[in-house]
């Protein structure tokens, strides 16, 4: 077992009731939930494997894929999704090459959808770590990430 | 149990306390929507379709329980609206492809719409929901996420049932769904492939892969393992299309494992034999019966006693084995009559008669989950007896101590147990460790021992030198935990002991079955329900060729034949030999008969006074039903050269296997679906297989070819029968332990042997107030020993072998199209130590060699082995070229496979 889970582990009691907490603490030292680990989570709290990923896919706050250096979340809440944040998304996926959800393989970026982040006026809106860009068009995409190559 | 009134829909009704309103509501006919109910499992109140209304209050009827007095309407306005709303929403979001959908006319959410009466056209303008693609990556089933209601049948089945616990519910919100760990593939996750699932969804999401509605069934037994699972073979035309567990049968009660529910096909495979072979210069070649049936009765014909060797098939019936066992020794006048159990249980069989006079399974499968401490040493049941796993399971969930000895971490150690990690062959020191911690805390069964036991004091003093110290640093097992599982096993009551090749696989293995016995006996363990001996048989009817005599040592019964006078104790029953005479009305062979190992290997050592040791080879024909001897047989290079060095060999199967290719004739026989007769599975029950369909071609059931040809050799008379009723009928005259069984009392009862007579009800629990036979257990002095073969530079790895979870064997299941998808691929598991010193990684190919042979495989790294051994699957890559057929156990003749010296080379 890698030292770091058998450290976190170490200082639950290995009740089911703490399988939040330690979720978190493990994501907070990987970076994301990677399997092995939630499989050695599953072994301590003495539950099945498939309902360790259950509740750990069941908030958003986890992620499963190593997280990029800097993070992309696409508003698909309604304004931006009137406007447009779908074809947004797509052009994102294409130029990065991935899905939402995962990681690029450089490891520069990690990819989200997001629910309203309350700068609905400049729908459709994209933020990487904490920018917020607005009223942005497909084509500009590609410029938006230069700033960070 | 206590009745309520109330009343529902206006009708007064009786319902017993503790059962919910929908269940009263259902049993009245009254009918309630409802989806996410199912009667096997937990009520989770998911669907909410459940909804009535109790003064004034709606509540979910399938969690609600009933009360005195309680007034419920099923159907006021406010349900129906509710209803109706709910029903819409999950139509809506599921794909409406009825027509096309597998489960058409059998679905629930149809059910419900008709009864609800769901608005097309309101329907229509809700938005339709988005296609998902159908999964069809697994071979047994397809998964149309697109049609899932999220009812958590499926979830609660793995979770409840099965407890494999391999799917939930994933994700949240519209993004919901049902998934494994990592959301891969069912067949990449911990799923069994069991189908439980399947069979309970209640709509088209889950459906098995190509399945069609049958036009009969035919009530059978699964063909597989021992454990003896009831099922029925849908039938349309002359061919099967599905198997359905048998609810209302006691061992397995609907559930079957993924042999028993996908495993069939092989019956309709195109591989199958389907007429006759003779060997024409060096190639096999279609035939005749006229023509193989002479040639076979003038060649083999000509061979008489030590001359000629006979195999029986343990996956033949009762019937035909029976048959095999008379054969050999009124027509071949041979006692060189032998079986597959002489590989695996026949240090058990014939180890425990001295013993506790039967080495029967002591207790009905049923009766496994009565048992408090569930004892696990030397085999894996969720892979090779997997609704016997099942059981355990249960058992274990609820309140039952498991403690599991084994090398490997089987899927059992997924449930809160006590480990016991012991080296391979180190059994009996371990066991005896066990024993003697027994003694010294005083945790005996003292009357029991005074009152149905002999020679304790015996057994007593040779532990006297032995200590705990010893019992380590032999095992690699801390002392402490010895101690441990001791006062478990010893204080937790009634207690089964389960085994299986783990334990019998060794030139000492009747010790281990010794040490084994002796644990029951000191801790009273024996004669009550739940509580005694669980040794799991293998083969569908292992169980049936030991007790039919397919063995030198008896005749059909357990009845003993000359030279098998091994047990004083058993003076009255020295030898049947004048009994069988008279009743199979000829005189029989004098000369003890060899077993399977020694049949090929007359050279091997252990069974027998030296004098037998190192006998020359006189077999020069043999004549072998259904056995892949060439695979399973240790050392099996010697077998393939002995048949080849034969001068006529006969094999009689449903396939073309390695051993009927080196025949000079081969028979085609019909397979479990294609005959009747019986099979007696692993606790002794004694159970009916009916025809299904017609065998494929020209083959024959093997009862009719062995009385054809005892016909053509001149012993019509004695082998006239009109259908397996009849054999039954002559087996009950003459083997007491079957005396009550008759083809019309198996039609409506559960039979066990021993059943003596008509007016007997067969044997539930064996031993009750006195052992079997023997009428007094006997205790016998034990000293660990070492395995012959030990691990040394040249060869420092431990190899050990046992089964995987879709694969029965080999021949079988290799022609079940989906079954190497699952997991049937070959591998050699390696510890990860071990692995890194090699430099090696999962996958990697390898070289496996033994001081016998070689063989590549892929290597597969694990935590799940101890260091310094490696496991290797007995399916496929012929793992018995390295095995070692020189040493064999002194009382069962099985030889050493179990701990096999090799050493890992990259390939
Ligand atoms: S797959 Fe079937 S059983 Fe499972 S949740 Fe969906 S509808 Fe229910
Ligand atoms: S097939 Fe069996 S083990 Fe697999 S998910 Fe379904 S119930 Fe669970
Ligand atoms: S457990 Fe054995 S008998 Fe039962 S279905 Fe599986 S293979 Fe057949
Ligand atoms: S909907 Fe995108 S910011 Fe509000
Ligand atoms: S059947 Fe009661 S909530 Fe589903």
């Amino acid at each position: 077992m890698d030292e770091r889970v058998k450290n976190i582990l170490a200082s639950f009691r290995g009740h089911r009731s703490e399988i939040i907490p330690i979720l978190q603490a493990v994501q907070h030292e990987f970076g994301y939930l990677p399997e092995q680990e939630m499989k050695e989570i599953a072994k301590f709290l003495r539950v099945p494997e498939s309902q360790v990923y259950g509740v750990a896919t069941f908030y958003a706050q986890f992620y499963f894929t190593p997280r990029g250096k800097h993070e992309i979340k696409v508003c698909l809440g309604t304004a931006c999704h009137v406007r447009g944040a779908n074809k947004i998304l797509d052009a994102l996926e294409r130029e990065l090459g991935i899905c939402c959800g995962e990681t690029t393989s450089d490891a520069l970026f990690s990819l989200e959808k997001v629910a309203c982040v309350g700068s609905c006026a400049l729908a459709p809106v994209v933020m990487i770590d904490d920018n917020v860009y607005g009223r942005l068009e497909t084509k500009k995409v590609k410029e938006v990430l230069g700033k960070y190559a | 149990m206590t009745q309520v009134n109330l009343t529902i829909d206006q009708l007064d009704v009786m319902a017993e306390e503790g059962t919910t309103i929908l269940q009263a509501a259902l049993a009245n006919n009254i009918y309630i929507p409802h989806l996410c109910s199912h009667p096997e499992l937990r009520p989770a109140g998911i669907c909410r379709l459940c909804l009535v209304e109790v003064e004034g209050q709606l509540l979910v009827s399938c969690s609600t329980a009933v009360a005195e007095g309680m007034v419920v309407q099923t159907a006021t306005l406010e349900v129906e609206k509710i209803r109706r709303l709910a029903v819409e929403l999950m139509v809506a979001e599921h794909e409406r492809t009825c027509l096309s959908c597998g489960k058409n006319n059998d679905c629930k959410l149809q059910e419900i719409c008709r009864f609800v009466g769901v608005d097309e056209k309101r329907l229509a303008s809700l938005q339709p929901a988005e296609r998902k693609l159908v999964d069809s990556s697994h071979p047994f089933i397809t998964k149309d996420e697109s049609k899932c209601v999220l009812c958590g049948i499926c979830v609660r089945t793995c979770r409840e049932i099965q407890g494999a616990e391999a799917i939930d519910f994933i994700s949240r919100g519209y993004a919901t769904k049902i998934g494994t760990f990592g959301a891969r593939p069912l067949q990449e996750s911990n799923c069994e492939a069991c189908g439980e699932c399947v069979i309970r969804c209640p709509v088209g999401a889950l459906l098995p892969r190509g399945f069609a509605r049958p036009s009969r069934e035919v009530e059978t037994i699964c063909p597989f393992c021992g454990t003896g699972c009831g099922l029925f073979l849908g039938v349309r035309g002359d061919r099967i299309v599905s198997v359905r567990g048998n609810p209302g049968h006691t061992t397995n009660r609907g559930r079957l494992c993924v042999k028993g529910r996908f495993g069939w096909t092989f019956v309709h495979s195109q591989e199958r034999l389907k007429t006759p072979l003779i060997k024409r210069k060096g190639r096999l070649e279609e035939a005749s019966w006229e023509e193989a049936l002479e040639l076979v009765t003038a060649k083999l014909g000509r061979y008489r006693g030590e001359e000629v060797g006979v195999f029986a098939s343990a996956k033949t019936t009762n019937e035909e084995i029976y048959l095999t066992s008379k054969f050999a020794r009124v027509v071949l006048k041979t006692n060189n009559i032998a079986n597959v159990a002489h590989l695996c249980h026949a240090n058990t069989v014939r180890g425990l008669l001295p013993v506790t006079g039967s080495a029967g399974m002591t207790v009905p499968v049923w009766q496994i989950k009565e048992a408090a401490c569930l004892f696990v040493t030397g085999c894996n049941p969720t892979e090779a007896h997997p609704i016997i796993g099942l059981e355990i399971r249960q058992a274990v969930r609820s309140g039952a101590k498991l403690i599991i000895a084994n090398p490997r971490e089987i899927p059992l150690c997924r449930l809160p147990h006590l480990r016991l990690p012991l080296r391979p062959g180190t059994d009996l020191a371990l066991l005896l460790g066990i024993a003697k911690t027994i003694l010294e805390e005083k945790l005996l069964d003292e009357a029991f021992i005074a009152e149905r036991t002999l020679n304790f004091d015996t057994f007593k003093a040779s532990l006297e030198k032995f200590s705990l110290a010893e019992a380590e640093a032999v095992s690699g097992v801390p002392a402490e935990r010895i101690r441990e599982a001791a006062r478990l096993y010893a204080t937790s009551k009634p207690a089964l002991i389960f085994w299986s090749m783990g334990i019998t696989q060794h030139s000492h293995g009747h010790k281990n079955v010794w040490a084994l016995a002796h644990l029951a006996m000191m801790t009273g363990n024996y004669g009550k329900a739940g509580a005694g001996v669980a040794p799991l048989r293998g083969h569908n009817n292992v169980q049936g060729a030991t007790d039919m005599g397919a063995t030198p040592a008896w005749y059909p019964g357990y009845q003993l034949c000359p030279g098998y006078e091994l047990y004083p104790r058993f003076g009255k029953f020295a030898s049947s030999k004048e009994k069988f005479e008279a009743a199979w009305g000829c005189e029989l062979p004098e000369t003890p008969g060899l077993s399977t190992v020694k049949q090929f290997n007359p050279r091997a050592r252990g069974w027998g006074g030296p004098e037998m040791w190192d006998l020359p080879q006189k077999i020069k024909a043999w004549y072998i039903i259904g056995t892949d001897l060439v695979n399973s047989v240790a050392g099996s290079h010697g077998v393939r050269q002995n048949l080849e060095a034969a001068e006529f060999v006969v094999v009689q199967d449903i396939f073309l296997t390695e051993t009927a290719k080196l025949a000079h004739v081969v028979l085609p026989a019909a397979s479990f679906a294609e005959k009747d007769g019986t099979f007696t599975a692993t606790d002794r029950r004694v159970q009916r297989i009916r025809r299904a369909v017609t065998p494929p071609g020209l083959a024959w059931p093997d009862w009719r070819i062995i009385c054809e040809l005892a016909g053509r050799m001149g012993y019509g008379d004695k082998f006239a029968y009109q259908d397996p009723a009849q054999i039954m009928e002559e087996i009950a005259s003459v083997v007491p332990l079957y005396g009550g069984i008759s083809y019309g009392r198996l039609e409506k009862e559960e039979l066990r042997w021993p059943c003596y007579g008509q007016e007997h009800g067969g044997t539930p629990v064996l031993h009750v107030d006195r052992f079997l036979r023997v009428e007094k257990g006997e205790f016998w002095p034990l000293e660990y020993e070492l395995s012959p073969e030990l691990p040394d530079e040249e060869y420092p790895l431990v190899m050990t072998t046992g089964r995987l979870l879709p694969h029965f064997h080999y021949n079988m299941t290799a022609k079940v199209e989906g079954i190497e998808a699952l997991g049937g691929k070959d591998f050699v598991e390696i510890n990860e130590e071990d692995a890194a010193a090699l430099q090696l990684k999962s996958g990697d190919m390898v070289r496996l060699v033994s001081r016998r042979g070689s063989l590549l495989s892929r290597a597969k790294v694990s935590k799940a082995i101890l260091p310094g051994v490696v496991f290797k699957p007995i399916h496929k890559g012929a793992v018995n070229l390295l095995t070692s057929a020189d040493f064999i156990d002194p009382m069962g003749t099985t030889p050493n496979t179990k701990v096999c010296p090799v050493r890992l080379e990259k390939a």
